[in-house]
């Protein structure tokens, strides 16, 4: 059984200062302990990363190619033809994100997205006032980002990509489903425009509100900005949501 | 499943489960081999959506570049400096030992000699890559005969030579041909030097300053020309002095041309050096240290009386003495053991101790290129050892040579 699985390495990274125990990287090396464990294997899993920078060379330490081999494939058993990543060194930029379009659909769509947001409500490299329906396409990026990215390269910003290719916020919404990782103070205000306001270009992940599959994974403090009426509607549901999540093998030995 | 075979369908071996030295620390990382060489795993996932054949078990190992010896004279009873008819078994018998003190490629080193020893005994030996029957040859070092009378050591005085003119026909009068000497020691300070200097370094080969009595004008002189290494530092030279430092003064000099690194050997037996003056050089230069052995015919022998050429050896613990007397005839420690010793007495790390004995003497022979390290495209010349820099398995071209109780 294939399962497609998307969104890997989102752009929340390259736009936080970097915070102890990043969001992705976390999540990574808890597959990466489940794998070891011999309870979950990537033999079938097919991956599609939603970002990459244009220009960088690919074995360049901060290209995403290098992140995506460094913090997951190399400690996995993934096949690397069911690994895809955009290739932003690639001769004709639209033809490669086209093509990846086309490889998505050859997978039977994405099944699972899993990305986080950046401070200004983007998901994946869809800045504000990115297309709601837009699709796989090169982007310039915003000069809040490149400056918040230049920290990844030794803070000379001429050496700072400024242009990626991205997934479009049409292509995640035609997941199955969503799950979107929203962890810090720094996202909050985000957050917010997200879901207690309404659906607008200028905060690109609000989109998902007319998704009909979505969860929000955040952690206390990306609620600070939230109604305390929000927040406490969700802590209430809590223990029932506990519930459903069924405890892996290693887990349930221990208790 | 294996690689789609683009760029090769050689088979891949992926070390696992040890820690490997790259970047000048040890990091938890897989060691990928292709060919023979060390190969990058993520352009073999990303170009040829490869991954390995077979892995290996290291058992939580550290794994080295395998060592560099560049003086040893023998081993195992083998002089490399007696003109025997089959010089090739003799260094091939020592070329097989030293495997299991993880030593992957040497210099058979001659000591100063008449010129028909080195007519008979050059020629039948060949640089050469190592395998399953031994370490790989990288070339003569020819120690002497244009050294000072005055620091002869044990060189036979009667077969001590100064250059004429200085031009190619001393060399080539002396030793014949050049092909596949790696490395020349001689003094500095002898008359018309610097243009041997300079020729031997055109022609590749590493030339050294030792058995000398040059102050550290002559030596930086012979560095201006290319001299690149110090052979024994200490021994057989003047002592360090405050206001001629010697060719000792060449770790800490200001007149090495930029962009090049002096190198000087220590033999680390905690016999022929004291640990102070082992550690004195080391904290004015690190990277500059190689550690060689300096073994001469007795090392690897059981202790005890061994005949050996002219005279009789005794064997006692890491000393070998001139039998009935308290002279020291030589080393006979293996390289693992002055690797175990250098950083014991340095109080230096466990990565710069394996350097040492790895890339600092690819460094100096120019080789880095391909051996002494573990970056991609190098040599799969490998040690593996536990925590206690103890030789686990040798390998050579990624293929096991030697295993500790096999």
């Amino acid at each position: 059984m294939d399962v497609s699985f998307s969104g890997f390495h989102c752009a929340s990274l390259t736009n936080s200062p970097l915070p102890t125990g990043s969001t992705p990287l976390g999540c990574y090396k808890k597959l990466i302990e489940y794998y070891k464990n011999g309870e979950i294997s990537f033999e079938f899993v097919k991956t599609f990363n939603m970002d990459e920078y244009v220009g960088l060379p690919r074995d360049h330490p901060e290209s995403y190619h290098s992140f995506m081999w460094n913090n997951f494939f190399k400690h996995v058993d993934i096949r690397a033809e069911n690994a895809h990543i955009l290739d932003g060194n690639a001769a004709d930029l639209q033809a490669e994100c086209s093509s990846f379009e086309d490889k998505i659909k050859e997978a039977g769509g994405i099944e699972l997205f899993v990305g986080g947001i950046g401070p200004d409500g983007h998901i994946a490299f869809n800045e504000p006032g990115s297309s709601l329906v837009s699709r796989t396409r090169v982007k310039t990026l915003a000069k809040d980002t490149i400056m918040a990215n230049a920290r990844f390269f030794d803070g000379d910003l001429s050496k700072v990509p400024t242009m990626a290719l991205t997934v479009g916020v049409g292509t995640v919404m035609d997941a199955k489903e969503v799950m979107v990782l929203i962890t810090g103070s720094h996202k909050a205000f985000a957050l917010y425009k997200a879901i207690e306001e309404g659906v607008n270009h200028m905060w690109t992940v609000s989109a998902f509100q007319q998704h009909p599959q979505t969860i929000f994974v955040c952690d206390e403090d990306a609620t600070l900005e939230l109604r305390v009426k929000t927040v406490k509607y969700f802590q209430g549901m809590m223990h029932v949501h506990n519930m459903l999540v069924e405890a892996l093998p290693s887990q349930q030995k221990k208790n | 499943m294996p690689s789609n075979k683009s760029v090769s369908d050689a088979p891949i071996s992926q070390f696992i489960n040890c820690r490997i030295l790259r970047g000048h620390t040890l990091q938890r990382e897989d060691l990928w081999v292709r060919d023979g060489k060390i190969l990058d795993p993520e352009k073999l996932f990303f170009d040829e959506q490869g991954f390995a054949d077979r892995l290996v078990d290291c058992g939580g190992s550290i794994v080295a570049p395998g060592f560099i010896d560049v003086q040893i004279n023998g081993g195992y009873g083998v002089d490399f400096s007696q003109p025997t008819e089959d010089v090739a078994a003799g260094v091939s018998l020592v070329a097989k030992k030293v495997l299991e003190h993880g030593v992957t490629s040497f210099c058979p080193t001659l000591v100063t000699s008449p010129p028909a020893v080195y007519h008979q005994v050059l020629p039948q030996v060949q640089v050469h890559d190592g395998g399953p029957d031994g370490a790989g040859v990288l070339g003569f070092h020819l120690e002497g005969p244009f050294i000072s009378p005055e620091k002869k050591g044990a060189h036979p005085e009667r077969y001590l030579r100064t250059f004429g003119s200085g031009g190619m026909e001393d060399l080539t009068e002396v030793y014949g041909g050049l092909d596949g000497v790696a490395m020349v020691t001689l003094a500095p300070e002898l008359p018309h030097s610097q243009s041997v200097v300079r020729m031997l370094c055109q022609k590749g080969i590493a030339v050294s300053l030792g058995h000398s009595v040059a102050n550290l004008s002559q030596a930086e002189d012979a560095v201006q020309h290319g001299a690149s290494f110090i052979t024994h530092l200490f021994n057989a030279m003047l002592p360090f002095h405050h206001r001629d430092p010697g060719i000792v003064g060449l770790l800490t000099s200001d007149r090495i041309p930029a962009g090049r690194t002096v190198f000087y050997g220590m033999i680390a037996d905690g016999i022929h050096t004291n640990p102070a003056a082992l550690r004195i050089a080391h904290r004015a230069h690190p990277a500059g240290l190689v550690l060689v052995t300096d073994a001469i015919a007795a090392m690897g022998l059981p202790p005890g009386r061994h005949p050996l050429g002219q005279q009789v050896i005794e064997i006692q613990g890491l000393h070998a003495y001139v039998s009935g007397t308290k002279t020291l005839s030589g080393s006979i420690a293996t390289m693992d053991m002055c690797v175990r010793h250098f950083k014991q007495a340095s109080g230096c790390s466990v990565e710069e101790a394996l350097e040492a004995a790895s890339l600092h003497p690819a460094q100096l022979l120019g080789i880095s290129q391909k051996k002494g390290n573990l970056d991609y495209g190098a040599d799969a010349d490998l040690v593996l050892l536990d925590d206690a820099l103890r030789v686990r398995t040798t390998y050579i071209s990624g293929e096991e040579v030697w295993r500790k109780d096999a």
